[in-house]
């Protein structure tokens, strides 16, 4: 006994409040007080400019809150990281494309009621829009659930990640098909026209072929529909997930499959449903995403699909309100970057914000602790 | 549809599997024994070495040209070279994810990193400047001997924050960096004459072969990845699984960003950012591919039939009861993930300087799914099927599918990556463990030759 207790007290002990033992937490708040003096100072230098990009990534980021719900709902119940999602939210974005280029859906409230407010058949026609990119987002994604994911549902948790990618690459190498659209930037028709306004000494409304005042923020209606469609989302599957009953049980299943089961729930039909929803918002925000940069490409879900699925991840995956906080996290830090350190490093430092959160927090900011393996 | 050139593509498949698998029979083979005089030789290692000698002969003479007549074409010998370098890497990454259960997505950026810093090596000193050789020499074995160092320190402490150390080891991974490049700027004065370049060889470039550069390179390349590995393990293994895969794959576009801009944002003018490094030499021989890869099979397979090995794959399957046997898990985690990253580093370099030209388009994140692809294909925790899948892969991808598309028509190869999700789908369907599951074959199979022969047993055996 006596030789052991002599060994042990040979060894130091690293007490919590020692040098040794902060130097890790000093880097951290070091790079925190670097990142915090570089914004900072721009803010006092251009207080207009710096709230201007703030602006801009919350646009970016709302729309990144659409994509991670889909994540994070379907990581939270199949824990598998969904990686055809961003392709889902391409194909969002090339439906619309379709329906405003060649159908002209947009345009059909002015066309069956000649008299309706132009406003009003702007939001009708826009609305058609989502839902038809939506319609079409669900039936893909319930596909895709049912063909490549439910079959390997007993398999280990590695091969349905394979599938998501094989799914993946095909929405996406499939499109880059000559015949199909190519590899190209195909330029994006908007269901309706673009308004912006400035604020300086009140908002007015920017008139064509006229510079803004310096000092002013100017924001569009495009902003305006992504907070309120966002925002609108958010409350509803806050309220689908709290209140209804396939809310509660989608929550039994990703709380404990085979209960569920026994409970009578239908499991297949309710991850079924999950995939729906998730694919439903990816194809609002691919909508979103296309009106705000108005430019696509089949490629375009690779990378808006990562930052959003960090975005969950950052957010706490398997928590909605996570999804939501990470998402414009995400979309400030791409911003913020690009405006402030340097453009091609955006990536770069997304991800380095989530390793060092990670490491502070390992399950994410809203995450609950993992449980201990029994 | 060219039926012959579909048989003649399977055929070659079919054939470098077969060849593989008599390779490891013939290394697998012990306790053969001949009769000499009275005495009993064992002969196993001297008919193993021979059958490694006699598998690195049959494919060099295949390569070699009788005339214009060669039975590997030089588009054969591309896809050997470049299956070669996916077997290390998967190798890596099956040791990584399939024996020690850790999700990692980052396997090629270490091995873009082993490329470029290979490549950066061989470039430099073809063009009369020895100082990357210098500073990577002296920063990886610095850097090397400072972790240990640290390492030495910490295991004396207790209680040690994962951040703190991390801290510690990036303070003297840095420093030690910072030593390397101003020592290779104290000595390049002094080197530089002696290599002279392409034009006026110097001293060394007489003497010194060109690939005696291009091995130093490549090992170093692969040490390099391997430090870097380890700081990032260090703090990033303590996440859980899923979540050590996110950071991995943060780390491998990291590394791509990095790529992109290495003319502007890093100090590497010559590496072209992202038009791509052109004019590295083409170095690698079938020699230097089979040697490395068989270096890295040879140190696998015997790390992973050793007491370590089995340590790796215990925390695969449980870590509570491996922490309760007394292993230290999050040591074994960090050393597959570190030696991994060796193996892709090492990969990285043989790639580098067979292809001659790199771009960062080749390490982006949607090509670093290939190795994990390979992998689940080949079975987890089977480096048979792991080398059976890469090669397979390789020439699947490769070989086949662009064979028989460019035949179609000239746009039709573009098909070829719609065809290969499907076939990946379909796969995965049938067989979701993968080709092999763990099943291993031959010389990979048996027990590490023991180094000291245990006197007790062998006269208990006889007795």
């Amino acid at each position: 006994m006596q030789t052991i207790s002599q060994k042990q007290k040979s060894i130091h002990i690293v007490t919590p409040n020692s040098f040794l033992a902060w130097i890790g937490k000093f880097l951290l708040i070091l790079i925190a007080l670097f990142a915090l003096f570089v914004l900072a100072k721009n803010l006092i230098a251009k207080p207009s400019l710096f709230a201007q990009n703030v602006l801009d990534g919350l646009k970016l980021g709302f729309v990144y809150a659409l994509i991670a719900l889909g994540y994070t709902m379907v990581y939270g119940i199949v824990k598998l990281i969904n990686f055809a999602h961003g392709d889902v939210f391409m194909v969002g974005a090339f439906v619309s494309f379709f329906a405003v280029e060649f159908l002209g859906l947009h345009v059909w409230p002015l066309a069956v009621f000649p008299n309706i407010n132009p406003l009003l058949a702007n939001v009708l026609g826009t609305i058609t829009i989502i839902l038809l990119s939506m319609v079409i987002c669900v039936l893909l994604a319930i596909t895709i659930e049912r063909v490549a994911y439910k079959p390997l549902r007993d398999a280990p948790r590695i091969a349905a990640l394979i599938t998501a990618i094989g799914v993946s690459f095909f929405l996406e190498y499939f499109g880059l098909l000559e015949f199909v659209f190519s590899a190209r930037f195909i330029p994006y028709k908007r269901p309706f026209e673009e308004m912006t306004w400035y604020i300086k000494d009140g908002i007015h409304q920017v008139e064509a072929g006229v510079t803004t005042p310096p000092g002013s923020i100017t924001f569009s209606n495009i902003f305006v529909v992504i907070v309120i469609a966002t925002v609108l989302a958010q409350l509803f599957l806050q309220y689908l997930v709290r209140r209804t009953k396939i809310g509660i049980a989608m929550r039994a299943t990703s709380f404990d499959k085979p209960t569920a089961r026994l409970m009578g729930i239908n499991v297949d039909q309710v991850i079924s449903f999950t995939f729906g929803i998730g694919a439903a918002f990816a194809a609002l925000g691919g909508v979103l995403f296309a009106i705000a940069y108005p430019s696509i490409k089949t490629l375009m879900g690779v990378y808006p699909g990562l930052k959003a699925f960090v975005a969950a991840v950052l957010g706490g995956i398997g928590s909605i309100p996570g999804a939501f906080v990470g998402a414009l996290i995400m979309g400030q830090a791409e911003v913020l970057t690009s405006a402030y350190v340097s453009t091609p490093m955006r990536d770069a430092i997304a991800f380095s914000i989530l390793i060092i959160v990670l490491l502070i927090r390992p399950t994410g900011i809203f995450g609950e602790p993992e449980k201990e393996k029994a | 549809m060219d039926i012959t050139t579909l048989l003649i593509s399977f055929v070659k498949i079919v054939a470098v599997v077969a060849y593989f698998y008599g390779l490891f029979w013939v290394m697998g083979i012990k306790g053969k024994k001949i009769r000499l005089g009275a005495k009993e030789i064992d002969i196993s290692l001297l008919v193993n070495t021979l059958g490694v000698l006699a598998g690195y002969l049959v494919i060099q003479l295949a390569l070699t040209p009788f005339g214009s007549f060669a039975v590997l074409t030089n588009f054969d010998r591309g896809l050997l070279f470049q299956a070669c370098s996916m077997v290390m890497v998967a190798l890596g990454l099956n040791l990584i994810y399939g024996f020690n259960g850790q999700f990692s997505l980052g396997q090629y950026g270490f091995y873009g990193i082993g490329a470029y810093t290979a490549a950066d090596i061989t470039f430099r000193w073809i063009n009369g400047d020895s100082r990357g050789l210098i500073v990577v020499g002296i920063g990886t074995i610095l850097g090397g001997v400072v972790i240990l160092f640290i390492r030495k320190f910490l295991s004396g402490l207790r209680r040690m924050p994962v951040l703190s150390s991390f801290t510690l080891y990036l303070i003297g991974s840095l420093i030690a960096g910072v030593v390397a490049v101003f020592a290779g700027k104290f000595l390049a004065p002094f080197v530089n004459p002696l290599l002279g370049n392409a034009l006026a060889p110097g001293v060394l470039n007489q003497t010194v072969p060109m690939y005696f550069v291009f091995f130093l390179a490549v090992i170093f390349a692969g040490i390099f990845a391997a430090e870097v590995s380890f700081l990032f393990g260090l703090p990033v293994l303590s996440l859980g699984s899923d979540y050590f895969g996110i950071a991995t794959l943060g780390f491998t576009i990291v590394v791509y960003t990095l790529m992109v801009n290495s003319d502007t944002i890093l100090p590497f003018p010559e590496m072209k950012g992202g038009r791509g490094m052109i004019g590295i030499p083409k170095l690698t021989t079938w020699f230097w591919a089979f040697f490395f890869m068989m270096l890295v099979i040879i140190t696998m397979r015997n790390i992973i039939r050793s007491s370590t090995g089995r340590s790796i794959m215990s925390v695969r399957e449980d870590e509570i009861a491996a922490r309760s046997m007394g292993i230290n898990v999050a040591e074994t985690k960090l050393m597959s993930f570190v030696i991994g990253s060796l193996f892709a580093g090492i990969g990285g370099g043989v790639y580098a300087h067979y292809i001659g030209f790199l771009s960062p388009g080749a390490f982006d994140f949607l090509v670093g799914f290939n190795p994990l692809i390979i992998i689940v294909f080949g079975g987890l925790g089977s480096m048979t099927g792991t080398i059976t899948a890469s090669f397979g892969w390789i020439f699947f991808l490769e070989g086949t599918l662009r064979e028989i598309l460019g035949k179609i028509s000239t746009e039709a190869p573009s098909w070829r990556y719609v065809l290969y999700p499907l076939t990946l789908l379909l796969l995965m369907l049938v067989r979701p463990q993968g080709l092999l599951g763990s099943v291993e074959w031959g010389f990979l199979k048996s027990k590490v030759i023991p180094l000291r022969k245990a006197k007790n047993t062998d006269e208990v055996k006889t007795a």
